[in-house]
């Protein structure tokens, strides 16, 4: 059953993923990559309300691996945003690359922080 | 570089002249079953190495790790060797590896690091997994392209 309903969250996080990648991407003609950026801020937002509602004892093992490790985990990517930020590098954009990181990383814990602290207040 | 467009992770965008849910529903489709392959690896990987509370996060870590030194590789031999079929990368690329790694796990294992009063090992795990991943795609990339190189020579 665990097996099931990572694959089923999987089956919506990774092709959410990639669509709105697309509509991201589509509406600026940066070399950032805002899309990634976008996605994975947004994961780390709603793995942080799953994980702060399951310390709060509202959910379930089946909803953390559904939204959690399904979801969550095939919707945001470390594989895109390292080479994204190796491409950065490569076509000489060095400076949008370290913001890449820094700024990934920041908003990134910022928004599991603020997940975790939102669900924390509600469900506590 | 023998630089491919920066979109080179996306699917090429269809011409105007098929209606684009023709050309994008099998893109769509190949992502998502890429995505629960690479989702499925990796929760598989997490009931090897259980993570002990306040503990190192090994499974996320050599998840994030091995999944750039892929992409590394994958991305070279794509863009610069294979003409692949054209739902190759958007399944591997952005389905298997983009559902592989996860940049929503390694933030909150921080997150739970710090909260518990581990912040040190947060801050190490912080530091070492971008370290390595982001030199496991370079390395890895670079390594395919010598190879490359030295077969066509």
């Amino acid at each position: 059953m665990n097996w099931v309903v990572v694959v089923a969250g999987a089956l919506v996080g990774a092709p959410l993923r990639y669509l709105t990648d697309r509509a991201v991407q589509s509406r600026h003609d940066s070399v950032f990559p805002w899309g990634t950026f976008v996605v994975n801020a947004c994961g780390c937002l709603i793995l942080g309300l799953i994980t702060g509602a399951a310390a709060a004892g509202a959910a379930s093992t089946h909803l953390q691996l559904l939204l959690g490790t399904g979801l969550c985990g095939a919707l945001t990517t470390y594989s895109t945003f390292s080479y994204e930020t190796l491409r950065l590098t490569g076509t000489g954009a060095g400076l949008y690359a370290v913001g890449n990181i820094v700024g990934s990383v920041i908003v990134g814990l910022g928004a599991a922080f603020l997940g975790v602290s939102v669900a924390e207040a509600v469900w506590s | 570089m023998t630089a491919p467009d920066t979109d080179s992770l996306r699917a090429p965008v269809g011409t105007s002249r098929p209606p684009a849910w023709r050309t994008q529903a099998p893109v769509v489709a190949v992502v998502a079953a890429g995505g629960a392959v690479g989702a499925t690896a990796r929760y598989t990987l997490t009931l090897w190495l259980p993570t002990q509370p306040g503990g190192f996060p090994w499974a996320t870590f050599w998840t994030n790790v091995v999944g750039c030194a892929v992409m590394g590789v994958f991305m070279v031999v794509i863009t610069e060797v294979w003409a692949a079929h054209r739902l190759v990368r958007p399944f591997f690329g952005t389905g298997v590896l983009g559902g592989f790694t996860t940049f929503s796990t390694y933030a909150v294992d921080i997150q739970r690091l710090v909260d518990d009063g581990h912040p040190r090992t947060g801050l190490a795990y912080l530091a070492a997994t971008l370290i390595a991943a982001l030199s496991a795609v370079w390395l890895a990339s670079a390594a395919a392209r010598r190879v490359l190189k030295w077969r066509q020579s």
